[in-house]
């Protein structure tokens, strides 16, 4: 019996029965749909196997959008509760586990497969080469993302949800504060997805500086790319300092080990020390890239090159050195000398200047551009001011003394969701709806997408500026509840109300989905932007070779010379070109590490020496195997080559 | 595939200098880890609760004799690589193999040294320090443990398949991975072993 008392949840409530049963019914439909339908065989050839870089990049967007939704329906709860006073929809320990899955799934769920899904789909494009360096690593990248957050996602129905914060502060995350295996599941998901994001580092990396198209210097690469590569690089460097911290604490966990307990040596700081060595760079992963989707919109949409590439660049290179030498920030206020407060705060602040040198090319570009709106430049041009009033009070969240006013307020929930949401949402829908025809091969619908935008960033405004004015009466973040006397009410039904609108921005971006899918045209031009980079030169559908004839480039934006200008692209004669085979082995290693963390986060020895022993297996096996992928030969090229020029 | 042949047979395809260049910039990922663990190392070394202190429980001996093995193997990767580019291939197996026999060698004498620290009562759950030394002496160790493992399949690659794109490449990576080992090694000798038994 006690064997089954360990999967039980320790605090069950209505809506955990409900999840439960639903997560029951929509498995059970799925399976019985797929066989209904006979496609098994195809979800195995053409999604399971995929080696597909742009096939990848699908499998990551929708993954993104399912945990938006999840992490959304976390965030209505949190405002739900706190909308009145003395609420009792949930109780203080449903709310931990609410705030804490609720940022878990956001940043490491939602936000990091949103821009691998555009890195994936876009770096290989940009450059002009076929694929990415490392195909197979690339899929089993995305199939351990995908096992981290089904991870964590059962965590809810089958032992319970983490409950110590997204940080997962020790000794908070101790044994003694946090008995049920919630943490265990935090430690696994994040290790596993962890380990899938550090490959896609070193992927991308090898992609950018070894795969370029002939004449492309790095200087001449369009600059999502190089957005891509800067978060590539921190991605290599931070993401061991996780790997060990997590190590570390799952040994605290699980073998009583004392890295961070109070007794016998051990030094919670320590905990806090690596999360944020790996945390703080973790947000730059996230906003380097959004900020380069930002640039293409912009370039786009303003018929102009970007103002001041080069300082563009150099720009993000500076951020991304600073982004690792700011951590402390996030504890000012536990202990640390003056000294150590004033030169964080220093750096901290340091950061403003490369960022605003990015906002004012982007208004320098805009300032002599011809300009059309559309819906990504909607999204764009909602960004600046919003993103600004998140950057400005990050300053002054920066000044350490002023921070023990701040700290642990509502404040701090106001600015980071102020940069965060135009920052890396709004970059993410923008994208999303500039590159949907890249993706899927239709277009969406423009006025939705316009309402969509005006819905989503003004909802953003009423949300989360009242949290700002809360805060700073000292409206604590993470409680679950206050009393009427505060006057914190009025502040948190506005922000209710906000949220309740960003939910229905988020329907709606749904209905456009299904409108467009229904009612769109599947007629449209491979460059129907009238865009400047390479990503655009292809066919719409992209053949699986992407380009033909790889692209000879002289300029940082090849496409549009060649259109303006009279370059030319394409240079050398057809020839055969080789590609990888499809592989299980991505998908079965990913099922297998998912057998391995569940059963790491419950001590089931037996099934994780098993389980460890197949992982091994499945590395020998591919040590040994002889695998040269195949050629499409010129005849089936031309055939291809003419049967999409045809269709135009 | 297209193949470049003014270089060395290693370097000789686009995939390969892909899988020498990735690996690179693991290596620089596998610094950050390792350095992550000498700076929870550093933070913790002071920290021994009701537990022994470094200078208590190491031992020099076994220690040198660790470190001159790992020397060795990896100066006698080194000659296997080199008789690689010779294309010698009895030569090349024959150092391959006594690299990865020595590597066992330095395991055994590892897990003596865990038995000892356990027998005198510096186990993993005895004090912060203990933790943090047993955990950094644990991951370079399980580095070695996979390396043999991987070190095995090469050899049994070369001998099947010859000195090709392939094999070379794979060889020339592993001889990477096993230098890395070395060169943390070094650090793990004087920063933990030396500087503990001096202080
Ligand atoms: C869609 C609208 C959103 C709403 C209404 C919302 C609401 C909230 C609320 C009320 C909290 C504070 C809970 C508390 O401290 O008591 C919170 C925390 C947090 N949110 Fe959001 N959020 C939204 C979107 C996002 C997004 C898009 C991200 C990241 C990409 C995000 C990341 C976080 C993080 C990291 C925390 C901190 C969790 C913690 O305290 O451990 N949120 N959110
Ligand atoms: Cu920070």
């Amino acid at each position: 019996m006690e064997f089954f008392e360990r999967f039980a949840v320790p605090h069950p409530s209505p809506a955990i029965y409900a999840s439960m049963v639903a997560i029951v019914l929509v498995t059970v439909g799925i399976i019985v749909g797929l066989t209904y339908f006979k496609l098994w065989g195809y979800l195995w050839r053409e999604w399971l196997t995929t080696v597909d870089h742009k096939k990848i990049a699908i499998m990551y967007l929708i993954s993104a959008i399912a945990m938006l939704f999840r992490g959304g329906v976390d965030a209505i709860m949190m405002r739900a509760q706190l909308a009145q006073p003395e609420n009792t929809l949930l109780d203080a320990q449903h709310y931990n586990e609410i705030f804490t899955t609720h940022g878990l799934v956001m940043i490491i769920f939602m936000a990091m497969p949103f821009i691998m899904a555009f890195m994936n789909l876009l770096v290989p494009l940009q450059i002009g080469a076929r694929d990415v360096a490392f195909p197979r690593l690339n899929a089993l990248s995305f199939w351990l993302f995908f096992v981290g957050a089904m991870l964590l996602n059962i965590s809810f129905v089958i032992g319970g949800s983490p409950d110590a914060g997204w940080t997962s502060y020790f000794p908070l995350a101790g044994n003694e504060f946090s008995e049920s295996v919630g943490t265990n599941y935090y430690m696994f998901a994040l290790q596993i997805s962890g380990l899938g994001t550090l490959i896609t580092g070193i992927n991308f990396i090898t992609t950018i500086l070894l795969f370029r198209a002939p004449g492309m210097t790095l200087m001449k690469m369009p600059m999502f790319t190089w957005s891509a590569l800067t978060a590539n690089v921190i991605i290599v460097f931070a993401f061991p300092v996780l790997t060990i911290a997590l190590l570390m604490g799952t040994m605290d966990r699980l073998f009583m080990t004392n890295f961070f307990t109070t007794t016998n040596g051990g030094m919670d700081m320590l905990w806090a020390n690596f999360f944020w060595v790996w945390g703080h760079p973790e947000v730059y992963i996230l906003i380097l890239p959004a900020f380069g989707i930002y640039s293409e919109i912009i370039a786009t949409f303003s018929q102009r090159n970007l103002y001041g590439h080069k300082s563009m660049v150099a720009s993000m290179v500076i951020i991304s050195l600073l982004s690792f030498l700011v951590w402390t920030h996030h504890f000012f206020t536990m202990g640390q000398g003056a000294l150590t407060n004033s030169i964080f705060s220093i750096t901290t602040m340091a950061i403003a200047v490369p960022t605003g040198v990015k906002i004012f090319n982007w208004l320098f570009t805009l300032w002599k551009g011809k300009i059309t709106i559309s819906t990504p430049m909607l999204y764009t041009l909602l960004f600046i001011p919003i993103f600004t009033i998140g950057g400005v009070t990050g300053v002054m969240l920066g000044m350490s003394a002023a921070d023990y006013q701040y700290h642990n307020t509502m404040f701090l929930v106001a600015h980071f969701h102020m940069v965060i949401i135009p920052g890396v949402v709004f970059a993410m829908l923008a994208g999303l709806h500039y590159y949907w025809p890249k993706f899927f091969n239709f277009m969406l619908n423009d006025k939705l997408g316009k309402i969509e935008a005006w819905v989503i960033s003004m909802s953003t405004l009423l949300a989360f500026m009242p949290m700002f004015f809360s805060g700073l009466d000292g409206q604590a973040r993470r409680m679950y509840t206050y009393s009427e006397s505060t006057g914190f009410t009025i502040y948190n039904m506005i922000s209710f109300v906000g949220a309740i609108g960003l939910a229905s921005g988020f329907v709606l971006l749904v209905y456009n989905v299904y409108h467009s899918t229904r009612y769109a045209t599947r007629n449209i031009p491979s460059d129907p932007w009238n865009a400047r980079s390479l990503e655009w030169a292809t066919h719409t559908p992209i053949p699986e070779y992407n380009f033909a004839i790889v692209p000879t480039v002289d300029s940082t934006e090849a496409f549009w010379d060649a259109k303006e200008n009279g370059h030319v692209l394409y240079r050398e004669p057809y020839t055969k070109i080789h590609m990888p085979n499809n592989s299980g082995m991505p998908f079965i290693l990913g099922c297998i590490f998912f057998v391995w963390g569940f059963s790491f986060v419950f001590a089931l020895w037996i099934p994780v020496l098993i389980s460890t022993i197949g992982i091994f297996a499945c590395l020998i096996h591919r040590s040994l195997e002889k695998d040269h992928g195949r050629y499409i030969e010129v005849e089936e090229i031309k055939k291809i080559e003419q049967a999409a020029g045809a269709r135009r | 595939m297209k193949i470049d042949n003014s270089r060395p047979l290693e370097y000789g395809t686009l995939q390969n200098r892909a899988n020498i260049l990735g690996f690179w910039i693991f290596l620089g990922a596998e610094i950050m880890l390792f350095g992550t663990l000498f700076a929870g190392y550093f933070t913790l070394v002071d920290r021994t609760g009701n537990g022994p202190t470094g200078a208590e429980i190491f031992e020099i001996t076994p220690v040198m004799l660790e470190t001159f093995i790992l020397l060795t193997s990896s100066f006698t990767i080194g000659l296997a690589i080199h008789a690689m580019r010779l294309k010698r291939q009895k030569v090349m197996i024959t150092f391959f193999v006594i690299t990865l026999l020595l590597g066992l060698g330095f395991l055994s004498i590892e897990i003596y040294e865990f038995m000892h620290y356990y027998h005198v009562g510096a186990g993993l759950q005895t004090s912060a320090f203990t933790a943090i030394l047993l955990t950094t002496l644990g991951t370079h160790g399980a580095h070695v443990t996979f390396g043999i493992v991987w070190g095995v399949l090469i050899v049994s690659q070369i001998k099947k398949r010859g000195i090709t794109h392939e094999t070379t490449n794979k060889s020339f990576i592993f001889s990477l991975y096993w230098h890395f080992l070395d060169v943390v090694w070094i650090f793990i000798f004087s920063f933990v072993y030396l500087k503990g038994l001096v202080s």
